[in-house]
């Protein structure tokens, strides 16, 4: 999934520091995107992620540190850097009576090289809103424009913000997809996020930032795997079935009961078969069995000690 | 240059969609003509020095139109744009910023200038518009006097918080600045206290170039207000250089 980076690092950030006055934006954050990932800044609101991309564009000029994207500075370099970058600006509008083809086709003209946008607006689903003016779309509509008009120019890379937020989970899981295609297109995508489930199965890679720092940066995978959390299994057994002799079973620690429900807690990838054949083995069978994991949320948990805000 | 032909062209096209704008820049300024035209004709008369009302009055109108368009559509549409981040987004883009800045200013000059055309063609045919001056130096007040007009439109955008107050403080500017500049109705008619404060709006200064220009009188006489409104430019531009905001 991940490609190895073998010196082909799209984006390599050492050392940023962004303050606002006193206040401390981002201080010292370094990571490195590879080629053809789909990678995140996930973290609260505040934690920085927004001014970090905005140096990565070239909209905001960092106080400290080096930026490199393409290989290219961001800063003295951006106008012909932005040629060959696809950008989704958080809480940035369109005019309210532009037309999506007017849109589609004015940023056309701004790139040297473009695609030919009757196709994409037509994979985005919008080719029946070509005659819509802006402020006539949805929510999830203006999104989509945004996607389309982020590719306009076919970047090599792409920086969304926010994307999904304020969407319902419909259009969230579609503009999911429209990321997942990008990506596998071969471009690669930087995307910000305080939703960890979009973190969680999104991205193959995340950087979580707090207070403008980073606190942790794998696969959502590797990062959920490191908490050593234990694993939840959750059922209803018939009458009589005695919930202490779960505790025998292999890779349980502990068994909760109340109210007729079992809590199974424990570790390892059996866990659920291995405690389904015990159940099983006894005589006895069960109702309403899922499992909890931990997530992305757990992992923000346990290294900054405070739930994310949503 | 695609880039700026372009968006000229879109806000063009946005522009001419919102009724309000297109009402005070293409509309108005006609309504008023066919008002005044229609009491008081074009024939020459004492009140005017001479001068027919229509004579005196069109280069009146040309300074409300700069007033307008300059007061209000420049505010607001910067405004707006600054706030909503239209603006930031045309900046994310490989546009030079003077390129995004300098099609909004284009497009406000080019329909300013078509609402003129329109006064112009409109006064010739009914009332048989005369015209006493040199075409260039008409020309060249008419672009000072935007310049100096546009740039404090563009001064309020910058440094007043949102929108909102941007648009209620250009009106505030304006509307007065209609009636007491003599823009929207001669300034014959008004007392003379009220014509002495008028001395310190910028507009009562459009008014007076652009209505001595029309009429012939040569650029010596208005050398003040030359110097006001280049003096405006500068300090505006001056100040925006220092304020202005993409958000």
């Amino acid at each position: 999934m991940i490609m190895a980076n073998n010196g082909q690092d799209v984006i390599v950030v050492e050392d940023l520091r962004k303050s606002y006055g006193p206040v401390v934006a981002v201080d010292g954050l370094s990571f490195t995107v590879g080629r053809g990932e789909i990678f995140g800044l996930v973290g609260p609101n505040g934690a920085g992620k927004t001014t970090t991309v905005e140096c990565l564009e070239g909209l905001r000029h960092p106080d400290g540190g080096r930026v490199r994207l393409l290989g290219r500075d961001p800063h003295s370099d951006g106008r012909s850097l932005r040629e060959r970058i696809g950008i989704q600006l958080q809480e940035s509008e369109l005019q309210d009576r532009i037309k999506v083809w007017e849109a589609m086709d004015l940023y056309a003209s701004f790139y040297q090289r473009s695609v030919d946008w009757r196709p994409l607006i037509a994979q985005l689903g919008l080719e029946d809103k070509a005659e819509t003016p802006f402020a006539k779309l949805s929510g999830g509509q203006k999104q989509r424009l945004f996607v389309a008009l982020a590719l306009v120019n076919d970047p090599d890379l792409v920086i969304v913000d926010e994307l999904t937020t304020g969407l319902d989970p419909q259009a969230r899981h579609a503009i999911w997809d429209l990321i997942r295609t990008v990506r596998d297109r071969g471009k690669t995508v930087v995307l910000t996020t305080h939703f960890m489930e979009e973190a969680e199965r999104l991205c193959d890679r995340v950087a979580i930032m707090d207070r403008g720092r980073l606190v942790a940066m794998d696969t959502p995978e590797n990062l959920i795997r490191s908490l050593n959390a234990e694993n939840r299994v959750v059922f209803v057994p018939d009458p009589g079935f005695e919930p202490r002799l779960l505790e025998s079973c292999p890779g349980v620690t502990r068994v909760e009961a109340s109210t007729g429900r079992v809590i199974v807690y424990g570790h390892g990838e059996r866990l659920v078969a291995d405690v389904v054949d015990f159940i099983i083995a006894k005589g006895f069978r069960f109702r309403d069995l899922r499992t909890e994991q931990a997530s992305l949320e757990d992992v923000f948990l346990a290294l900054t000690g405070r739930e994310i805000r949503e | 240059m695609r880039g700026l032909w372009k968006l000229t062209w879109t806000e063009i096209k946005l522009f001419l969609r919102e009724p309000y704008s297109t009402f005070f820049t293409l509309a108005f300024p006609l309504m008023l003509l066919f008002l005044f035209g229609s009491i008081y004709g074009n024939k020459p008369t004492p009140f005017f020095n001479g001068h027919g009302s229509v004579d005196v009055l069109l280069p009146c109108y040309a300074a409300l139109l700069i007033g307008t368009s300059g007061l209000i559509s420049m505010t607001i549409y910067m405004a707006v744009y600054r706030e909503r981040g239209v603006l930031r987004r045309l900046h994310a883009t490989p546009l030079r910023p003077q390129t995004v800045l300098g099609a909004q200013v284009l497009v406000i000059f080019l329909m300013c200038t078509l609402g003129l055309a329109l006064l112009i063609a409109a006064a010739k045919i009914v009332y048989g518009l005369r015209f006493m001056g040199n075409g260039f130096s008409v020309l060249g007040a008419y672009v000072l006097s935007c310049l100096g007009l546009f740039s404090l439109g563009f001064v309020l955008a910058s440094v007043l918080p949102t929108a909102r107050t941007a648009q209620a403080v250009a009106m505030a500017l304006f509307y007065p600045m209609m009636f007491l500049s003599g823009a929207a109705m001669p300034r014959e008619i008004l007392p003379l206290t009220i014509r002495r404060i008028a001395r310190f709006l910028p507009l009562t200064h459009v008014v007076d170039l652009l209505r001595g220009l029309w009429l012939g009188d040569p650029w010596s006489r208005h050398l003040t207000e030359v110097a006001v409104l280049a003096g405006l430019f500068v300090v505006c531009v001056a100040v925006s250089l220092k304020t202005f905001r993409w958000e």
